[in-house]
């Protein structure tokens, strides 16, 4: 029994690293894909707004990751992450329905 | 992010300061991908000589000449390939420059069609006929290899180059934090004592490039960024003809337009290239491409070239193919695609006069240094702790391995692909692919040898070969064609003589750090390992 609840514990106590590893990899990827696509709703043409979304992406999933492995627990990690993701969310989503409009 | 605040966690473990995350941090995405990252740098490094390469690799095409007038040039061209593809659609035609000898031409083959119907052929810009050369991939397999590497389909090998970049940029990021002081170090060096002079070269080797190792990595990412994150693209556009929007800001489109289905002559192409060389100047014409051949419709696309502009933003004039008259001069692209433009053209380093092109050279050689000694350190550190250092742990021998194999044996695969050029024979069937796998066999053989010899001696052996198969290539060179080092020499032809030479000093490199690594005496086993100044873990 003493064996079970060890593994167990070990299990868990590797759980927050998978977790920040996840935030990071994946998390950190949609963050960026998100900036992306939150871009193309700044005001300029099209075209410049979706190469700026491209530049920058590259730049967020950089600071993604570093965030991810900085702050003291994998609870803040995925926080930090969707503090930012709620603003692009709300870009991006002004841009997946307005091309729907067009 | 207070480093030595109280914990409220059950357990009473203290939670690691920001250095020291970003240590570990900076230590797994470094090691993980660290021999990829050691491939793509090293293949990527010697493709700032692509062109040079391509030309050694060549040998039966003749030492460069004058840069030759694009306009007349590209007249002659025209005229072959009236003969050579005259049912062609479309002719692509890249001009020769100061540091490419030939015309390389391509067409569609209009039986077979997409890019399976390519064809493609080499000619003399002095005579317009095509040159026989050996079969070779030349300086084009180290390019191509060093972000989309070998016997993958091509989406994956992108795919891993761009997320051993993205670990890359992570692991510069993290590198950087970690050293606070990160200028203090860089004037420390510490010769001789081990795990210190190890992460002493380590720091002056990143610190010394930093600017170029950041702009590298974030610009190599760059230059797939549409293949990486397509979601921008995708939200933004949803026809083609929209996308081309895009793209035409990035690449110069074969000539648009459908045929008018009447048969006409071409306009002499060299009027026209004579109006852009008054605007770029004499030698700044990239390539001409024609569509619509052989109609009233046709259009030609006359491309500036990649020199005399940090930027690779397409420029260029179209013709009507007919009539002859300019129709279109795109010169210029919104402000952020001129970003990009600029950003890839820093990596790729074309603009680049022979000084810049050495310096760019060097400063990635040290950013290879960097991945490398990186790489090393990792052992280094760890050996020291070794509960017994005779048999070292399961993941220590595979780290240990896979240095081997990749720093020592990644050059002398390289040094393995040069010799192949020069000692397969002419008539061999898939010559060029011959040539790639040697690359491989020589690659793997490394990596067995490295796996079974004592690392030590593997290390020893490993950098005497490649000293020795770089230091007689060109004796090997001068054995098989008639353009050996003393004739090169005599005849100002920098480009086999620089050729020879460089070969020269890299297995002179390789000769000292196999040297070094024999006369290194490893210390006894340290009583417990004491923390480092300066260096967190």
């Amino acid at each position: 029994m003493s064996v079970v609840l060890a593994k167990a514990r070990q299990a868990l106590a590797a759980g927050p690293l998978l977790s920040r590893i996840a935030a990071a990899v994946f998390g950190g990827y949609a963050l960026a894909a998100l900036t992306s696509v939150a871009a193309v709703a700044l005001p300029m043409s099209r075209t410049e707004a979706v190469f700026t979304g491209l530049l920058l992406s590259f730049v967020i999933y950089t600071l993604a990751v570093i965030w991810v492995f900085a702050v003291r627990s994998a609870t803040r990690a995925w926080a930090g992450l969707v503090v930012v993701a709620v603003p692009l969310l709300l870009a991006a989503w002004t841009v997946w329905k307005g091309h729907g409009a067009a | 992010m207070n480093a030595s605040s109280p914990t409220k966690q059950s357990t009473p473990r203290k939670v690691p300061g920001l250095r020291q995350t970003m240590s570990d941090l900076h230590i797994w995405t470094g090691l993980l991908v660290g021999w990829i990252l050691y491939a793509m740098f090293l293949t990527g490094t010697v493709s700032y000589f692509r062109d040079e390469i391509s030309q050694w690799m060549r040998p039966e095409l003749a030492a460069r000449s004058p840069v030759p007038d694009a306009a007349e040039v590209a007249q002659r061209v025209a005229g072959t390939l009236a003969s050579l593809a005259p049912a062609s659609p479309q002719w692509n035609i890249g001009l020769p420059d100061e540091r490419n000898n030939v015309v390389s031409v391509s067409w569609q083959n209009p039986k077979i069609p997409g890019r399976r119907g390519l064809e493609t052929a080499v000619l003399d810009p002095a005579s317009g006929e095509r040159l026989n050369a050996r079969e070779t991939r030349g300086g084009d397999f180290f390019y191509v290899f060093h972000f989309q590497f070998h016997y993958m389909p091509v989406p994956w090998g992108r795919w891993l180059a761009g997320f051993c970049a993205m670990f890359m940029l992570v692991a510069i990021v993290s590198g950087v934090i970690v050293h606070k002081k990160i200028f203090a170090d860089f004037f420390t060096f510490r010769w001789g004592k081990g795990q210190r002079a190890w992460l002493d070269a380590h720091n002056a080797l990143s610190v010394l490039g930093l600017p170029f190792h950041l702009m590298i990595t974030y610009s190599g990412l760059i230059t797939l960024m549409l293949l990486y994150m397509p979601w921008g693209s995708d939200a933004a556009f949803k026809t083609p003809a929209e996308r081309q929007a895009l793209t035409a800001e990035m690449n110069v489109r074969t000539p648009p337009g459908k045929p008018s289905g009447e048969q006409a002559e071409l306009a002499p192409v060299a009027d026209m290239v004579r109006v852009a060389q008054e605007r770029w100047g004499r030698d700044n014409v990239g390539r001409v491409a024609i569509g619509n051949l052989g109609d009233a419709g046709a259009r030609v696309m006359v491309v500036r070239g990649d020199g005399g502009r940090i930027s690779v933003s397409p420029q260029y004039l179209m013709f009507d193919g007919k009539s002859g008259e300019l129709l279109q001069v795109k010169d210029r692209v919104g402000p952020a695609a001129e970003t990009r433009g600029v950003v890839f053209a820093l990596h790729l380093g074309r603009f680049a006069d022979t000084t810049v092109r050495w310096l760019y050279f060097l400063v990635s050689l040290a950013g290879t240094a960097m991945v490398g000694t990186g790489l090393v350190l990792w052992t280094v550190k760890r050996r020291a702790k070794l509960p017994d250092p005779e048999h070292p742990y399961f993941s220590f021998r595979l780290v240990e391995r896979l240095n081997i194999a990749t720093i020592a044996g990644l050059p002398l695969a390289m040094a393995a692909f040069l010799w192949g050029n020069r000692l397969l024979p002419a008539s061999l069937t898939g010559r060029a692919d011959w040539e790639i796998h040697l690359f491989f066999i020589a690659w793997g053989l490394t990596l067995a040898f490295a796996s079974l010899r004592p690392p030590r001696r593997a290390w020893i052996e490993l950098l005497w070969a490649t000293a020795a198969a770089l230091a007689l290539l060109p004796l090997l060179n001068m054995l098989t064609t008639a353009r050996g080092l003393p004739a090169s020499l005599a005849a100002g032809d920098w480009v086999f003589a620089g050729f020879d030479l460089a070969i020269w000093a890299f297995a002179a490199l390789a000769a000292i750090l196999a040297r070094r690594t024999a006369l290194h005496k490893p210390r006894a086993v340290r009583q417990r390992a004491r923390p480092m100044a300066g260096e967190p873990a």
